[in-house]
Formats: C-alpha cells, structure tokens, sequence
C-alpha cells in the first residue's frame, strides 16, 4: 500500500468513529461542523480533478454546487420526496448545464478558462438570483425533506453523516480509480503538453468536457447533500467567492491529491472555527496565514505528510 | 425615454467606463508584462478610498489629500511588491490567487478593525461640488464631469508613456519576450517594480475620486475587481488601448442594461415577468460579452502584440 | 463561538473562549446578528441595545441571571446555521434573539423552531412566517416588513403625492416594499425601478427619476446603499425638485454618513429617537451616555426585546421548561414599551402605533429622525388571517 492509501485510510477510520467519539468529550455539536467540512471536501476533490489533473482552472465550480441544490429544492418543493429520483434530477440538471458550459468554455484554456468558467458562474448565479417563486435572493427554507424508500435515515442527525462520509468515500475512490486510469493519464499529458496528447491520437478536448462534466456531477451531488444538511438552500452557494473557497481548498491542500482537498477542507472549517473562538477579527490572522502558506508550504498541506524526496508528486 | 435621458445614461457609463480604465491599465500591466494574478489590486482600490477619508480628516483639504493618498498608495503598492509579489513570479497561477487572496482578506478585515464596518462617506471638494444643468430638472454634478475628464487625461499620458518612453518601450517589450529584454542586461526586477508601483497607484487613484461618488466602506474592491478582470479580458490582456475600450464598452453596456433590460423586456413579456428577470439579466450582460468575446476572439478586441499571459 | 459574554454576576463582563462554565441556574441566551462587513453596524446597535437592557437590571432578566452568548452570522447562510445548532445543540440556549435580516432568519428559523426552542426576532420580520407558515417557537419584536411600505403608501395619500417613482434592491424585502406601498396607496406610479443589492451608482436611477414627471420618490435602500443614493441624489439637485420619502433608508444607522443631505426627508416607521414618552426619553439618554451615539430602530428592538424576555421570566417565576408557560408569558407582552402600545396577534407579529418621522439636525451637531405624527394607530399585519393559531 502506498502513502496515499495509508492516510485516506487513516482519515476514512477516523471519520468513520468521531461520531462516536465526539459525546465522549461532550462535542456532539460538532458534527455539523463535520458534515459541513465533508460537503466541502466533496465539492473540493471534484474540483481538483479539473486543476490537479486536468490543468483546468474553474473560477465557477460553485455555481455547480448550486445548481445541484436548487434542482433538488425545486424537485422537493414540487413533493418529490425520494431521494434517489432526486439524485437522478439533481445529475440530469448539473449534467445538462456542465455539458453546454463546458462545451463553450473549453474552447479556451488557462487563465481564459478561468475568467470564462467565471462568466458562466455569474450567470448562474445571477439566473437563481431571479427565481421569485423559490426565494429570490432570500433563499427558501425547505419544509419537506427527502427519504430514502420512506425512511429519514438521509436527514439531519447520525444517518445524514454517514450518508455524507459514504459519499464522500464513494467521490474519493471513483476520483482515484479515474486518475489512476487512462482518463487520468490522458488528462495530465493534456495539462503538461496538449500538442503532444493531441498527435499521441487522443481527442484531448473529449477528455477534458467528460472530466469537466464529472466534476460537476459530482459538485452537484455536494449540492443536493447541502439540501438535506442545511433545510434551507439560496443563491449564496453559487457566488464566485465560494468557487474561490474551493480553490483555496484545493491549492491549499495541494494539487492533484484527493486526500489534500479533504486536508484543505477541514483545515479552513477548522481555522475558522478556532481562530474565530479566540478573535472576532480572525482574519487579520487567516490572511497572512495563506500568504505564508503560500510562499513557505510549497507542495500544500498533503505534501506535509509525503516523505521527503517524494514532494510534489501528481497522482 | 426620452433622448436627454438617454444622453445622462451614456454620460454615466463614460463616467463608470473611465473609474473601470483606472483600475484595469494597471491589471493589465502587470498581467500582461509579468504574467501575475494579482486578486489584490482591486482591494488597492479601497485602499486608496480609505487613504482619502483619513488625509481629508487629517488636512481638512480635499486636494493635499488626493496627493497624499497617490504617494501612500504607491508606498504601500511598493512594499506589497518588495515583501510578498516578488516572491511569487516564479510561481503557478494558483499559488498567486492563493496569496494575494490572502492579502485581499487581510487588507479588508484591517479597514474594518481601523475605521469600522459602517460604510463611510466623503463629500467632494468645494470647487467640484457644484452641477451643471442639464435638463429642467436635472443638474449633472460637476464632480462626475470631472472624473471624465481625469480618466482621458491618464488614458492619454499612460498611452504616451507605453508608446514613446524608454520604460514603456521595455515594458512592451518585457510582454513579448522577457528573457530577451533581461539578456540586454536591463534590470527586470526594477522594471517589475515600476509597473507595479504605478498599477497599484493608479488603483488606489481610482479608489480615491470614487470616495465621494460611491462611499467607503470594506470590501468595497471585490466586486470592481472581477469587473476589472473582464475589461482586461475583452480589451487583450496586456493591451492599455484595449483596456480603455473595454472599459468604456462594459460601463456603457453596465450602466444602459440596468436602465432598459426590463424597460426592453416589459415590452415583450409582462411587466412582473420582466421587472423579475430584468435586474438579473443586466448583471449578465457584461458576463455575456466577456464569454462571447472568449469564444470568438478569445484574445481580446485589441490584443497586445505578442503578449505571453 | 464569538464573544461569549457571560452576566452572570460571579463573572460579569469576563470574557472567556471556551466551554460553558455558567452557573447551574443561568438562563442562555443566544443571539445571532450581523457583526461582519458594512451591515455590522446594525447588529452592533442590537447587542448594544440588549446589552443595556441586561446592564440596567444587573444582567438578570426577570429575577434571573443569565448568559448571553452573542455570535456574527457574517451574512452567509451556512455560517448563521452551523451558529445556530451550536447554539441549540452545544450551548442548550433556552432563547435565540436574531436577526438582522429576513434571508439569516430564513436560514437558522428550522432547526431552532424545531428543537423547541423559542426565536425573537429584534429586527428581520418577514412574512414567510406571518402566515400559513407562522409558529409557535417564534416571535418578531419589529414589525412585519410589508407594514412600513403599507404607512408609507397612507402618508404619501396624506402628503397628497399624486406621481411616485419607486425604488428598491431586487430581493425580497424590496419586492416586499413595492407590493406593501402599492396596496395602499391612492396615486400613480410612474415607474418601479429594482437595483441590484449593494449597488454602488444610482446615477442612471436618478436620471429615470428626474424625467419621469413624478413629484415624490418612494424609496427603500438600507445600509450602505442608503447612504449613497441619498448623497447622489443630493448631489444632483433632486431634493429642490422631489419628495423624498423612504424607510430603513434615512436612520440613525445611515445618518452619520448622509448628514445635512438627509435633514428633511420623510420615513414611516414604528418609533423615533424623539418619542414623548418617559420610557423612551430615558431609553435614549441612558443608550447615548453608554455608546455615545444616536440609538437607531435596531438598538430600540433589541431593548424591548431584553424587556420583554425580563417580563416573560419574571411572569413563569424562572421556569424555562414549561414551553406553554413561557409561550404565553411573552405573548402577554407585560412590558413598558419605548414605543407606546405593543401587543402581539395571533401570529406573534406585533399590533402597534405607525408614524412619519423626518430627518433632523439637533443642535449638538447630531442627526437623528424625529417624530411628527401618528399614520396609523394598532395597526396589525394583513397575514395574520392565514396563521392558524
């Protein structure tokens, strides 16, 4: 087993038992903070399958999130109610709107993605920001929640966060099994040298729109888990704040490693939530953090854990 | 609508257009010559607001202020530079975002903890504060005249510099091909922190004749900032004519769609429908540009020559 | 967990990080408001306000002592959420007093109402829960949004505006405004004009407005964005030609950047810093030796809010469990309102006085809205017909 393995393992467990653990110091209360953590860390790892593997940066990826959320809002609010046909709406939704998107976008590459995949954010956003009937810009509080087969064993409580860490292991292990194939290595020779990926007889461009697409399947999973988490959804989950979050997450935890966007993830929930008990103006100290992080912490923070030597590998 | 309207319309996306082509000839700069993301320019912007309200509280005149505001600005700019930027322009793309990101919620929560959160509030300088009449009973300010007037002046002196200065030409040249220009022993790194310091300066120049316009309060550079960032992408990154072109075209488009998108669209759908959709669709319109003009044109309407971003 | 001030009087004014040492009979309190970025300074006036309220009785409320846990929604949803489940889930708060605005309220309203805890809102009053979906955990101290835009409509009638130009952000609120000003009044409405939330350059606005053949503008933009549209349409020579009448807009949270520019504007709304009664009078001369500022609407709430907890407590003798007790305990609303008469209807929005207030300058160079009629007297909300309690 690699180290890679060993430490996904080692989060997995652990995760796996803090909600057992947590009444033990008297901290149930945070799991909240868990499962929000684990939402992020979803929507963060597909994300890193863009820039981490593809070289694609997204300054829209929220707007996936939410476009996940308010179709399984809208699906609830019109009395669907079972899960599992709101998970296939939710994919249909993200699905169709990644796949026209990213179609456009991909035609350019590098910082003009960036500023394109922002575009189509802004768009996004700006359209559920016009949806009166659900809220407008107020957002809209979900009275009925979705069931598995009649059951609330998806909803708030124990069983959401097990729901959520399922997925959240599911995510992982699809995202590595397609890294480690030759989608994957056809994503990373794109990035590192597409002329080349192109005469090698590749159709890079195919490629990229299918992980293009998959990352926003998977970001709009994160958003209909967000829906079931918070009871509430708004227009606040597609801003392109958030979408810079998540690649703070991900630059944070360190590229192409799916254990770094768990890492990144859990460390913004984390400093957040630390430094803001000590200060209200924490972010005099989480500002320069990042600077530092930035100019002394090279690889991201999963690299802290690779052995020397090996830094800033990309798989 | 009638045409004076019309004409007040086009008067303030000018207006907009020129605030817009302040902070985005040094984005575009530094984008261009350096190939540096540089998130933290538009909170230069607020700095440059703030450095107004505390000089106009410190001198009690409006003008020692602005002069005192471009030379901390350009202080600030330079230290930024010297401490943090240069560090990263080796760096990826991403580290860059990342830091500067930092620096934006650094800089933000430090306006806050030293001014406090209320938005705060500048009046123009006695001289400007009078209006022009334009309609029976509309003035137009004169202050906003002026912006105008200030934004074409910069345009033109930064044009001049670009085209014909020893420094202009090494900075097209270092968007070209900064190896060449370092291999005729020019000092690159000084070049660096030329055009830097003047981006930042003029950002924080930008930042300082909005403080009476708008109003001062934190955060107030993010939002500009992402509208910066499409000005420089419609214009060609590394291009100040096209900087100044996009400029004028997005607060021309800004300014008219948020007039007449649901004025437009009552006349198709019904009213609720359109004053529904309209608001958000005018938010679009410039989005809707930008990604367009990357489909079709992606470098830009004026590209720089050969830029390397 | 932000400032966690405890009042207990062992540990009065202690500031502390971590855990939850109270005393066994300390009653929580949670208060969620907006202490981040431009708006912070209306949930400044809140814990203000409370604060003083808790001071003046020795950090008790009725008889008891309590802990107040004040935390910063940051004006994200999921931020107000995840506070308000710690509230509920580590902190076991009895009450949550929040918030500053209707989308925060949407946002924390389930999960606390459902784990039976009682919400008071000391400012956000939106009609999603004044009707079908009004609930017994909750109760707005405010007013309901659509009421201020309601009375405005009725003084535009009595001011004898015959053309109105209406604006507003596009969100809820605003949309809100237009359909509560539009019910009542009697004129013409030459345009209704929705800007984008934050917008920082109303100049457009103010030129659709100055052709438009209209005698008065209705106007509804808080915060920042209050401060520079009245500045801009100043600037541009409108208040010579127009009517200014507007709510939330012109308020001693706004005044201190608007200064003479406002002086003379027209609001509705429930209260003014000025109101000739003794309770109010010594409200804000109390508010100002503290704070050293004008108290707004928001500091007034949250101080009726504290008294009005005081006067529930004090009612069920310190019994936090008996809900249905408690419940009725502050429905009854046995306290001295600043504002006059209060009381709460079936939905648990209050029944009160509405008045037109205007912009003054007083005499110590400070600016506040004064009071100069009453519009509407126990004026109660149109949803509560649909609330079924």
């Amino acid at each position: 087993m690699d180290r890679p393995l060993i430490l996904a393992a080692f989060i997995f467990a652990l995760l796996l038992a803090l909600p057992l653990l947590l009444p033990l110091f008297g901290a149930a209360y945070l799991t909240g903070l868990i499962i929000k953590a684990m939402l992020l860390a979803i929507a963060a790892i597909s994300l890193d399958l863009l820039i981490g593997h593809g070289g694609m940066v997204s300054l829209g990826h929220a707007a996936f999130v939410g476009v996940g959320a308010y179709a399984a809002a809208i699906g609830l609010e019109s009395g669907i109610e079972d899960i599992l046909v709101l998970l296939l709406i939710t994919l249909a939704v993200t699905g169709l709107v990644a796949l026209v998107t990213g179609t456009l976008a991909l035609r350019t590459s590098g910082v003009y993605l960036l500023m394109i995949t922002l575009a189509f954010g802004q768009m996004i956003y700006f359209t559920l920001t016009s949806l009166a009937a659900y809220g407008g810009d107020d957002g809209l509080t979900l009275w009925n929640l979705a069931t598995l087969f009649g059951s609330d064993v998806v909803q708030n409580g124990a069983g959401l966060y097990y729901v959520v860490l399922g997925t959240l292991l599911m995510v992982w292990w699809f995202v590595h099994r397609l890294s480690r194939a030759r989608f994957g290595r056809v994503l990373r020779a794109a990035r590192d040298n597409p002329q080349r990926a192109e005469v090698m007889g590749f159709a890079v461009k195919r490629y990229q729109l299918a992980a293009y697409v998959i990352a926003a399947l998977i970001a709009g999973v994160s958003g209909l888990l967000t829906v079931q988490y918070a009871e509430f959804v708004s227009p606040a989950l597609a801003t392109w704040q958030r979408s810079g979050d998540l690649i703070v997450v991900v630059v944070l935890g360190g590229l192409a490693s799916r254990n770094g966007a768990i890492l990144g993830a859990f460390f913004i929930v984390i400093v957040e939530e630390v430094l803001g008990s000590f200060l209200h103006e924490w972010r005099l100290i989480y500002g320069p953090l990042l600077v530092l992080m930035v100019l002394f912490a090279k690889g991201g923070l999963s690299d802290l854990f690779a052995p020397r030597g090996t830094r800033r590998s990309a798989h | 609508m009638s045409m004076t309207l019309f004409l007040i319309l086009c008067l303030n996306g000018v207006q907009y257009g020129m605030l817009l082509f302040l902070i985005a000839a040094g984005l575009t700069l530094v984008f261009g010559v350096m190939g540096f993301i540089n998130l933290a320019h538009g909170v230069q912007y607020m700095v440059g607001a703030y450095l107004a309200f505390f000089f106009v509280q410190l001198t009690g005149s409006f003008f020692l202020a602005v002069v005192l505001s471009l030379g901390a600005a350009l202080i600030i700019g330079l230290l930024l530079e010297y401490f943090i930027f240069r560090h990263l322009y080796t760096r990826t793309h991403l580290d860059q975002v990342l830091a500067t990101f930092g620096i934006i919620i650094f800089l933000n929560e430090l306006a806050k903890v030293l001014f406090g959160p209320a938005t705060l509030s500048l009046s123009p300088p006695e001289l400007l504060s009078g209006s022009i009449q334009l309609t029976e009973t509309l003035r137009y300010p004169v202050y906003r005249l002026v912006t105008i007037f200030i934004g074409l002046a910069v345009a033109v002196g930064l044009f001049f510099a670009v085209s014909y200065t020893r420094v202009g030409m090494l900075i097209r040249a270092g968007a070209t091909t900064p190896e060449m220009v370092s291999a005729l022993g020019v000092n690159i790194q000084q070049l660096f922190m030329i055009v830097f310091g003047v981006g930042a300066m003029l950002a924080g120049f930008a930042g300082v004749i909005a403080a009476p316009i708008f109003a001062v309060e934190p955060g107030m550079g993010d939002n500009i900032l992402i509208v910066a960032f499409v000005v420089i992408i419609i214009g060609g990154v590394g291009s100040i004519g096209g900087a100044f072109v996009a400029a004028l075209l997005v607060g021309l488009i800004d300014t008219l769609g948020r007039s007449l998108a649901t004025m437009v669209l009552s006349a198709v759908f019904n009213p609720s429908f359109a004053s529904q959709i309209g608001p958000a669709l005018a938010s679009m319109l410039i989005y809707i540009l930008m990604a367009a003009i990357l489909v079709f044109r992606p470098k830009g309407l004026l590209p720089a020559k050969g830029a390397n971003a | 967990m932000k400032h966690h001030l405890r009042n207990s009087i062992a540990t009065l004014a202690m500031f502390s990080a971590m855990g939850s040492t109270a005393l066994a009979e300390d009653i929580k309190i949670g208060m969620i408001v907006t202490l981040s970025g431009p708006p912070a300074a209306l949930g400044q006036q809140i814990v203000d306000g409370f604060q003083l309220a808790l001071d003046q009785k020795d950090g008790k409320l009725g008889g008891q002592s309590i802990e107040l846990i004040v935390e910063d929604d940051e004006l994200k949803p999921d931020v107000a959420l995840l506070k308000a489940t710690s509230l509920v889930e580590r902190d076991g708060v009895d009450i949550v007093v929040g918030t500053v605005f209707s989308n925060m309220l949407q946002a924390i309203f389930k999960p606390i109402v459902q784990s039976e805890t009682f919400l008071i809102s000391p400012n956000a009053g939106p009609s999603t829960f004044a009707g079908r979906n009004c609930n017994p955990y909750f109760f707005a101290v405010s007013y309901q949004n659509n009421q201020n835009a309601e009375i405005s409509g009725l003084v535009a009638n009595e001011e004898g505006y015959e053309n109105v130009f209406m604006m507003v952000p596009n969100y809820q609120a605003g949309r809100d405004n237009i359909e509560g000003f539009k019910q009542t009044f009697n004129g013409t409405v030459t345009d209704e004009v929705l800007t984008p939330l934050g917008h920082q350059d109303f100049s457009a606005e103010l030129a659709r407005m100055s052709t438009s053949g209209s005698d008065a503008a209705y106007i509804f933009m808080p915060g920042g964005m209050g401060v520079r549209l009245v500045k801009q349409f100043d600037n541009a020579g409108l208040s010579e030609s127009m009517k200014f009448l507007s709510v939330f807009t012109t308020d001693e949270t706004t005044l201190p950047g608007q200064k003479d520019a406002a002086v003379g504007m027209l609001s509705a709304g429930t209260w003014a810093p000025d109101m000739p009664n003794d309770a109010n009078q010594a409200f804000v001369s109390a508010f100002e030796a503290k704070y050293d500022y004008v108290p707004g609407s928001y500091a007034m709430q949250a101080f009726e809010t504290a008294n009005l907890i005081d006067s529930a407590i004090a009612k069920t003798g310190g019994d936090m469990s008996d809900k249905d007790a408690l419940r009725g305990a502050i429905k009854a609303a046995e306290f001295t309102s600043v504002r006059g008469n209060f009381a709460f209807n079936n939905n648990h929005y209050p029944i009160q006085d509405f008045h037109m207030t205007k912009v003054v300058k007083r005499d110590d160079g400070k600016f506040h809205t004064s009071f100069v009629r009453t519009i509407a007297t126990d004026y109660a909300d149109s949803f509560a017909q649909d609330c079924k309690m």
